[in-house]
Order: structure tokens, then C-alpha cells, then sequence
């Protein structure tokens, strides 16, 4: 969709903003450009759709270069939203959504139903289309700047800082009011912003800058979990290490190790025994191959023990289990939704490697909340007694 | 007053319309010059401040010394006379139209451009609206001079009230000096009310009251 390769800007006055920045962007996806002021994401962005000429290297925009389009066309073609906002404040709100349609030629009719469609996906009554931009919140009015650079539909939006201006809680409605809308419209977006919080929660991938370069390229969690250097590690802050963590976490890393368990081709009545000395009331059904099959209760067993002698007849085939990569508030939220006991945890062959329960979630909170349990919290402390 | 306005009536109307009509043309030649002008200063604002104090210069020169320089080229009557005062429409019609285009707010320029604007459809549906009010002011501005300084066209045969002063320095008539005067001045007043109404209508409805807030 949006591809840079070895994009350098140079200045007038000889300061190089953007050294060799290569970078692809897929269709669909939402990209987050951050880093401290002047490290060239403004730059970066704006030579997307040429309001800053390229000094080096080449910008391609659906695989076509831009150096090869009329600036005009292109720009109608690629949305934009800036920091600003920038309403023009002598058009009513119509008029400003449908700008860009004004500037195709599009019919009266077409834009007047183009504005009313879009006004609705922000919530705001129609009849705000008949007012000028001074006579809307500064909130109001940056949905209107997001609404127009929608109107035309445009697969690929710019936006500069676009929350920036605003207070935090209306910032944070607007996020995810945009967080929202991009789910169902599926725009390719950059979205540059100083504001890591935001980045971590809009982006599906997170472009960290430092003097014109890229330092970082990664999803969210992988940012997170594995900062590139100390420059990442220190621009994210040491606060949202920690709190980032648990959103990492997986479950291999806190699972129990030891589920108790029985052979499918194992008798019903050796099951219970098994029961009994381990003082459980279920049991984990494996195959030969170690692989996790089902399961098997007191009850099932109560019910059937007439009928069949062998566990694999009768244990429950449908159960719930997780991978041992995934993240454990995924698995939190299924242990606590489906109200299960516990959650076998397998690797990718389905072989069973360990189980939670809501008692390892217990240990678990008690050590976030008064023990160490992690080791990012031990580092801090370290820091601060230095 | 009666005894003069029978006397003078149909010569006080003749040369009112010839004052006003003086004014007029030199002011829309103003405006036709000066305000495309202005917009193309916009464009190159290092060399504009330069070229805009330059013009503040010229404009110093005493009008009557201007008049009288005209009259070796283009000789006498109405065409210098015009041309002289148009002049001096320039200055305050350019500074302020270059003012005015320049105090558009950056953001709503550049908001304009990276919507896909062109040069030409940024000057004509956001800088120029935008910039409106300004340039009506400049533009009232001038004409309310001009019509003062229409009166010295007579100097140079171009007509108007000024034939009046003229005459009544000559021979002595104060009676005439304020009946050249007095329409001059009302003109003027009626003139500055009159382009103080279009000012106001011409003023995008969006931003009269972030005007008066402002
Ligand atoms: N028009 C210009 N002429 C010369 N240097 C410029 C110009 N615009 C930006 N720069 C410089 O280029 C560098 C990158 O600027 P840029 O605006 O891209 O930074 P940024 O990452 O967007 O910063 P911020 O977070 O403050 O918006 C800065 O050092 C800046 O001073
Ligand atoms: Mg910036």
C-alpha cells in the first residue's frame, strides 16, 4: 500500500530530518509514528502526499511512485488531518466535510448525502451540518476534521498529532470513537503522535524515530515485551513496562506445570482411583502421543459407570483449552466468562504442558498487587535506591 | 445659501458628479491593480515587506508634487488627474490585501493544500473570502483620502469640487471655498458609511462572531 525506500530529506538549511528511512505499510494497516520532537515524523508524513518534497530515495503509494503524479490529484486522493484541526471557519460543516468532493466536482446531491452518512458515524445530529466550525467544541470540531478526510473515501489517511490539541478525556473518547470506526472502515492510517499511550492503543504497528531514524518497527506487544534498545525501553518509561507486562504475559509463564491426568485407554475404575489419591474430582484425557483429548469428571463418571469401562467412551470431547503462547488476559477473560474451574494449557501439537486455575489467578493478582512476582517491578526498586 | 444654491445649484451637481466619478474610476483601478497585486506579494513575502515599503516611499511624495509632475506628460485634464490619485489608492489597498492574506490562519491554508487545493482554488475560496474584511478596509481607507484629495485634481483641470476652492482662493469668496468643501467632506463620510455596510455584508457569516469575540 505505502512503501518508502531509503527516503532521505534534507532542509534548506542542510538539517537532515529523514536518514534512509525504508518502511512498508500493508493495506489495512494502522501505523503509529512516535518519538521525541523534531525526530522527523511530521516530515516523514507530509512527504507522503508531496507537501514536503523528497530529497532522496522513493515514496510509492499502491506500488506507483509519487514523484510520477500531479501533487494536486494525489492529495485529493490521500486523507489528511492535522493537529490544528484547520476548518476553513467561512464554510458551514457540510461544506468542510465534503470539501474534497467539492474539489472533484461532485454533484450537490451526492455530497449533501455523503455528509449526512458521515456526520452520523460520530454521532453528531444533522443538523450541525448547517453550523460554522466556531460554534463546535474543539472535540467536535476534530471529528469533523477526521469526517473530512474521509469523504471521499480515500484508502489511505495522513494524520498529525490529530488528538493533540484536545483535553485528555475528550482525547481518550475520540480514540476509541476512531479506534471504532476503523474496524469497520479498514483505512491503511498514519498516525503520528507523541503520545505513547495512544500509539499503544490505536496502532497495529508502532514506528519509533530518534534523530531521523526508524529504531523501531513492531506490534504493541512486541514493543513492550521486547524493547529494541535502552532508547525504546526509556521512551516508553519504566511505569508502562510494568503495566504493559501482564497485557504480555502468556500463559506458559504462569501456568502450573504438574495437571493431573489419565490415559484414554485407561479403565474407568483406575480413574477414580487416581481421583482419590490426588484429590481431585476431574481428570485430563491424553493419547498416546501425550496429545490432550478431553476430560473427565466425577459426575461423567457416576452416570456412565454401568455402561463403559474405558475412559475414552465416555469423557467429554468439547472443552475449553488455550496455547501456551497466548496472553494471559485473553485466558483470564475466558476462565472468568465461561466460569470454568480451570483451562488445560497446550503447546502447538496440542500436547498438554501445564493448566491454570482460578487459584493460579488468585496467586497471581496477590503477587501484582503486594508481592514481587515480577521482575521489572525488582529492577525499579533497584533504580530508585540508587 | 438660497441666493448661492440658485445661483450655483446645477454647477454644484455638475461637479460633484465629476468629483465622484474622478474618485470612482481612480479607486477601481486601485483595487483592480493593487489587489491581485497584494496576492501575488503574498506568495513571495522576502521580497514583499521590501517592495511594500518601497511603494510607503514613493507615497511620501506631496501630492500637488505629483499633480504637477503628471501635467509635463500627460498634460492636463481628467485622465491625469486620475491617474494621479489612483497612485495613491495603491499603498493602502496592497499593504492590506498582502496583510490580510497573510493573517489567513497557517493551519487553514495548509489544511486547504493538503485537501488538494490548488494554488489558484486556495486564493479564490479560502485566502481572498478569508482575507476580505482586510481588504475592505483597505479599500475604505483609500477612498475616504481619495475624495479629500480629489479636490486638487482641479489644479490640474480635472474638474470636480476642487473648481470650487480653486476659484474662491482667486477671488477671494470663502462662500465658494465651503461650497467646494463642505459636498467633499459629506461625500467622504457617505462614501466610508456606505463601503462600512458592504464590509459587513461581504464578511463570511462564519466569522463575523469570531470576530467580534476576538
Ligand atoms: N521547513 C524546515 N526547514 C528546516 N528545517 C526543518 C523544517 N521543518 C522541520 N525542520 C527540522 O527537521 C527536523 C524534523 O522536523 P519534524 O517537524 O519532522 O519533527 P517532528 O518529529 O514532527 O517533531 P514534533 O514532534 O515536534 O512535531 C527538526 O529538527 C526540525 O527543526
Ligand atoms: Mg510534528
Amino acid at each position: 500500500m505505502l512503501e518508502f525506500k531509503n527516503v532521505t530529506k534534507v532542509y534548506d538549511g542542510g538539517k537532515t530530518a529523514v536518514k534512509k528511512l525504508n518502511l512498508k505499510i500493508n493495506k489495512g494497516e494502522f501505523v503509529c509514528f512516535i518519538g521525541p520532537s523534531g525526530c522527523g515524523k511530521t516530515t516523514t508524513m507530509k512527504m507522503v502526499n508531496r507537501l514536503i518534497d523528497i530529497s532522496d530515495g522513493t515514496i510509492l503509494v499502491d506500488g506507483k511512485d509519487i514523484k510520477q503524479q500531479d501533487p494536486v490529484q494525489l492529495r485529493r486522493s490521500i486523507g489528511y488531518v492535522i493537529q490544528q484541526i484547520g476548518l476553513m471557519p467561512h464554510m458551514t460543516i457540510k461544506e468542510n466535510i465534503v470539501l474534497v468532493g467539492t474539489l472533484l466536482k461532485w454533484p450537490e446531491e451526492k455530497k449533501n448525502e455523503r455528509a449526512k452518512e458521515l456526520i452520523k458515524l460520530v454521532g453528531l445530529p444533522t443538523e450541525y451540518l448547517d453550523k460554522y466550525p466556531h460554534e463546535l467544541s474543539g472535540g467536535q470540531q476534530q471529528r469533523i476534521g477526521v469526517l473530512r478526510a474521509l469523504a471521499v473515501n480515500p484508502p489511505l489517511i495522513l494524520m498529525d498529532e490529530p488528538f493533540g490539541a484536545l483535553d485528555p478525556i475528550t482525547r481518550d473518547a475520540l480514540q476509541d470513537e476512531f479506534k471504532k470506526l476503523q474496524k469497520e472502515l479498514h483505512k491503511t492510517i498514519i498516525f503520528v503522535t507523541h503520545d505513547m499511550d495512544e500509539a499503544l492503543k490505536l496502532a497495529d504497528r508502532v514506528v519509533i524515530m530518534r534523530d531521523g531514524e526508524v529504531v523501531q518497527a513492531d506490534t504493541p506487544e512486541e514493543i513492550l515485551r521486547n524493547p529494541a534498545n535502552e532508547f525504546v525501553e526509556e521512551f516508553l518509561g519504566k511505569e508502562r513496562l510494568i503495566q504493559g507486562r501482564p497485557d504480555v504475559t502468556t500463559v506458559g509463564q504462569i501456568m502450573e506445570g504438574t495437571p493431573i491426568t489419565v490415559q484414554e485407554n485407561e479403565s474407568l475404575k483406575n480413574a477414580i482411583s487416581i481421583m482419590r489419591d490426588k484429590h481431585v474430582d476431574s481428570l485430563l484425557v491424553l493419547d498416546q502421543q501425550e496429545k490432550l483429548v478431553g476430560f473427565i469428571d466425577i459426575e461423567i463418571i457416576n452416570l456412565n459407570y454401568k455402561k463403559a469401562t474405558l475412559v475414552n467412551e465416555v469423557m467429554e470431547k468439547e472443552f475449553l483449552y488455550v496455547e501456551k503462547d497466548s496472553l494471559l488476559r485473553d485466558t483470564v477473560h475466558k476462565i472468568l466468562r465461561r466460569g470454568v474451574k480451570y483451562v488445560p494449557v497446550v503447546d502447538e501439537e496440542k500436547k498438554l504442558v501445564g493448566i491454570v486455575t482460578r487459584a493460579t489467578l488468585a496467586n497471581l493478582v496477590y503477587d501484582t498487587i503486594w508481592g514481587d512476582g515480577f521482575d521489572v517491578e525488582e529492577h525499579v526498586d533497584l533504580e530508585i535506591a540508587k | 445659501m438660497n441666493e448661492f444654491l440658485s445661483n450655483h445649484g446645477t454647477e454644484l451637481l455638475i461637479k460633484t458628479g465629476e468629483h465622484l466619478y474622478i474618485s470612482f474610476v481612480a479607486i477601481l483601478l486601485g483595487v483592480v491593480v493593487a489587489v491581485p497585486l497584494g496576492i501575488l506579494f503574498s506568495r513571495i513575502p522576502k521580497m514583499a515587506d521590501r517592495l511594500i515599503s518601497f511603494v510607503g516611499i514613493l507615497q511620501t511624495i506631496p501630492s500637488l508634487a505629483i499633480l504637477a509632475f503628471f501635467i509635463p506628460l500627460l498634460g492636463v485634464g481628467k485622465l491625469p488627474a486620475i491617474l494621479a490619485l489612483f497612485f495613491y489608492s495603491l499603498l493602502p489597498i496592497l499593504r492590506n490585501t498582502y496583510i490580510g492574506i497573510q493573517g489567513v490562519n497557517a493551519s487553514v491554508r495548509e489544511a486547504g493544500k493538503g485537501m488538494g487545493m490548488s494554488n489558484w482554488q486556495s486564493i479564490m475560496k479560502l485566502e481572498l473570502p478569508l482575507a476580505l474584511p482586510v481588504i475592505m478596509a483597505g479599500i475604505r481607507l483609500s477612498t475616504v483620502y481619495l475624495i479629500g484629495w480629489a479636490t486638487l485634481a482641479a489644479f490640474i483641470g480635472g474638474g470636480g469640487l476642487g473648481d470650487f476652492i480653486f476659484d474662491g482662493l482667486n477671488l477671494y469668496q470663502p462662500v465658494l471655498i465651503i461650497a467646494g468643501t463642505v459636498p467633499a467632506t459629506i461625500l467622504a463620510l457617505l462614501a466610508d458609511r456606505l463601503l462600512a455596510i458592504v464590509e459587513q455584508k461581504l464578511t463570511p457569516t462564519g466569522m463575523k462572531e469570531s470576530y467580534e469575540a476576538a
